[in-house]
């Protein structure tokens, strides 16, 4: 965060709120989201399923629905005002300015055209006077640069016709034709063995090096976060609730989600006979989200009902610079609880 | 791609050839005397049995196949009695009408084919382009109307459109003749005045169903990962929608379009007797009614062979679109 904190950063969201319309009734997917980005940063966003994090990232992208979406706030990429942008316009940006690989790169791929077609598509809307044959170079060089073999040969082959891996390298070298500042990856490795999980990571901190792009990763998996990612953002019901470093978020968590999806996660170095700790009961309802913290049904620390049922706590910076946390407790008492009561439970580092 | 084709052409053969067995078998097994049928006067058991053998009746089963089977690829001799040598495709010689079976289809297979095919045009154009804009529009008042217009077309039944067209426009407005069939070669304007009352109140029924299919086809495809890909690729909405999701949508359609294009020219008695034209499907409700056994023979074997046809170029047709049919 103190990364070149003179200069904006690349990616700014205030106060985001996504709101769905639906038969049942509002879907408050997103309910006031605030964080900046820097290229050459990696922020990964973590929450259970349901905590809005797709729907973040499908905002910046400007892939909603806008005949069935409410988006407020802001989102300046690069400082322009994409919240309210055309589709015409917020066009232009996507896949050049801002790209996104998905979770399964088998059904994020068009079965019926040839992984060549596809490179050269995404290269060719947005350099509409490159000829047929700069853009396949150029779908040749990003093959190669995934760490794709004979890219050539594949360039004629189908999706279908590739291992999960080397798909998703083929996503990888699709959301690079056009050297984007900000890359979205959602849940990118999720669909994947391990070793290719590996990999994958890798690839992305390497290209992320050569391009000097931000990077979003989108992600269950602390481990993941705690080796690729700067930054950690924790959603929980729509909502940020911890924001920082990776060593902030990581080794001195302060909110009690947090800390319930450290325990829940199995540790590679720690203990294996110390007892994963799922956290109790379910992700809230995004059309009656409770009242005061959205986590207070769950929360082994609530007060309630004042204030944890009744007030909704303020993302609010804590004394370590550009750290902050959404939780009534005070501070010095969250400290507390972590160091005593948390931390020598078998957490990943 | 070449060996996907050999394969079905085979497939294709060995089906037309189980085809032929079973409806030889049907027809010739039947305990019903085409002969006595056939006889109108001084039928006394002598005579009877002469044409029996005549007709080569006597013969073996399997005799009775072979030589039905190499009439219709070299032709045969029938005897004076059928016309005499029949020439390759010999369907045998109508025991009713006194002409050889390939004659009469050489009469009403044009008038089927010119029924069907042009309404098979306007109701995919007609039904898919209905069904794929709706899903587009989703939730709109043209939606709604498109919807709408589907579920009319399917509950209504084919001699009421028809007649109803036929009042409207033959007898009140008179601006088109009473259908009829003439030949496209001779005329033309003359063969589409005659047929389109045919064409529209076809379309008008089958568009229905297309419609309904292609809109929620496109609906579930619109949800699929590679358009929200194409989308976040930075294509226009009409290009994403347009290439990538029409592509993938139109793919099932094309398969029960083929089987309904292969079945409805085997089937269309309803839509002949409807307009008063005289094509396969009226030809074949008579060879039954009168027993003319060569006749519904031949018909059936036709029918398959539309059925067959079809079904292979559908399998082409999807190897040409989906390359993971056609790669394996
Ligand atoms: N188009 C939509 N219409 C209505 N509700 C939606 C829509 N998209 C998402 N939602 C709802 O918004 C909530 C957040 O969804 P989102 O996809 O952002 O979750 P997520 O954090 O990405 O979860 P996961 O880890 O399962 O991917 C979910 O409850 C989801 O049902
Ligand atoms: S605000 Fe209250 S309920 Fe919410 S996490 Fe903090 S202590 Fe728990
Ligand atoms: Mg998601």
């Amino acid at each position: 965060m103190t990364h070149d904190a003179a200069s904006p950063p690349y990616l700014q969201v205030d106060d985001l709120r996504v709101r769905f319309n639906t038969a049942d009734g509002e879907v408050r997917a997103v309910d006031g989201v605030s964080f900046g980005l820097h290229r050459g940063r990696t922020l990964g966003i973590v929450g259970e399923s349901g905590s809005g994090k797709s729907v973040t990232s499908l905002a910046v992208m400007g892939l909603h629905d806008p005949a069935r979406t409410r988006i407020t706030g802001g989102i300046s990429l690069g400082g322009r005002q994409l919240v309210g942008l055309s589709d015409g316009d917020m066009r232009k940006l996507r896949g050049r300015d801002v790209a996104m690989i998905f979770q399964d790169p088998l059904s994020a791929l068009h079965p019926f055209y040839t992984v060549g077609r596809q490179l050269v598509e995404a290269y060719r809307t947005h350099h509409p006077d490159a000829s047929k044959a700069q853009a396949r170079q150029r779908a040749l060089d990003m093959l190669d640069r995934v760490g794709i073999p004979q890219p050539d040969r594949r360039l004629h082959q189908y999706p279908h016709e590739f291992s999960g891996g080397m798909r998703q390298r083929v996503m990888i070298a699709m959301s690079l034709m056009n050297d984007p500042a900000l890359l979205i990856a959602d849940e990118p490795t999720t669909a994947l063995d391990v070793t290719v999980q590996a990999q994958i990571l890798d690839l992305l901190a390497d290209l992320q090096r050569e391009f000097h792009s931000a990077i979003i990763l989108i992600t269950h998996d602390l481990g993941v976060v705690s080796q690729v990612a700067d930054e950690v953002l924790v959603m929980y019901g729509g909502r940020a609730v911890e924001h920082g470093t990776v060593a902030q978020v990581m080794r001195g968590p302060q909110h009690p989600y947090t800390w319930g999806l450290l325990a829940s996660i199995p540790s590679l170095h720690g203990d294996p006979e110390v007892e994963l700790k799922p956290i109790k009961g379910n992700p809230p309802s995004l059309i009656n989200v409770p009242t005061g913290c959205a986590f207070h049904p769950r929360c082994a620390y609530a007060m309630k009902p004042e204030p944890c049922a009744a007030q909704v706590p303020q993302l609010l910076a804590v004394q370590a610079d550009g750290h902050r946390v959404a939780c009534h407790l005070p501070e010095p008492e969250r400290i507390r609880i972590y160091t005593d009561e948390i931390a020598h439970v078998g957490v990943a580092q | 791609m070449l060996r996907f084709l050999i394969k079905r052409l085979l497939l294709g053969t060995l089906t037309m050839f189980a085809v032929s067995l079973v409806a030889f078998g049907m027809f010739f097994m039947l305990p019903r005397d085409a002969v006595a049928t056939m006889c109108v006067k001084n039928c006394n058991p002598e005579r009877l049995e002469r044409v029996r053998v005549e007709l080569g009746l006597k013969d073996p089963l399997i005799d009775q196949y072979t030589g039905y089977m190499k009439g219709i690829f070299v032709g045969r001799d029938l005897g004076s009695a059928q016309g005499g040598y029949c020439d390759a495709p010999c369907l045998g010689y109508s025991y009713t009408s006194s002409e050889e079976v390939s004659d009469i289809f050489a009469r009403v297979l044009p008038v089927t084919l010119s029924i069907v095919l042009p309404a098979a045009v306007l109701w995919l154009g007609l039904g898919i382009g209905l069904g794929m804009l709706s899903a587009l529009k989703r939730g709109t008042v043209f939606d709604r109307l498109a919807i709408g217009f589907s579920l009319t077309g399917a509950s209504m039944q084919l001699y009421f459109v028809g007649g109803m067209l036929m009042i409207i426009f033959v007898y009140t407005l008179k601006i088109l003749p009473v259908p009829h069939y003439t030949s496209l070669w001779e005329d033309p304007l003359d063969w589409a005045g005659g047929l389109v009352l045919a064409w529209v109140a076809l379309a008008f029924l089958f568009s229905a169903v297309y419609a309904r299919l292609s809109r929620a086809q496109m609906l579930e495809t619109l949800a699929e990962d590679f358009v929200r890909t194409a989308r976040a690729k930075g294509l226009s909405k009409s290009r994403a929608y347009g290439r990538h999701a029409l592509r993938a949508a139109i793919t099932p359609i094309v398969t029960i379009a083929g089987l309904d294009i292969g079945g409805a020219l085997g089937g269309t008695v309803i839509t002949e007797t409807t307009f008063g034209i005289q094509g396969l499907g009226r030809t074949a409700v008579e060879a039954v009614r009168l027993g003319d056994l060569p006749t519904i023979m031949a018909t059936v074997l036709i029918s398959a062979v539309f059925i067959v046809v079809a079904n292979i170029v559908v399998d082409l047709l999807y190897a040409v679109i989906d390359p993971r049919v056609r790669l394996g």
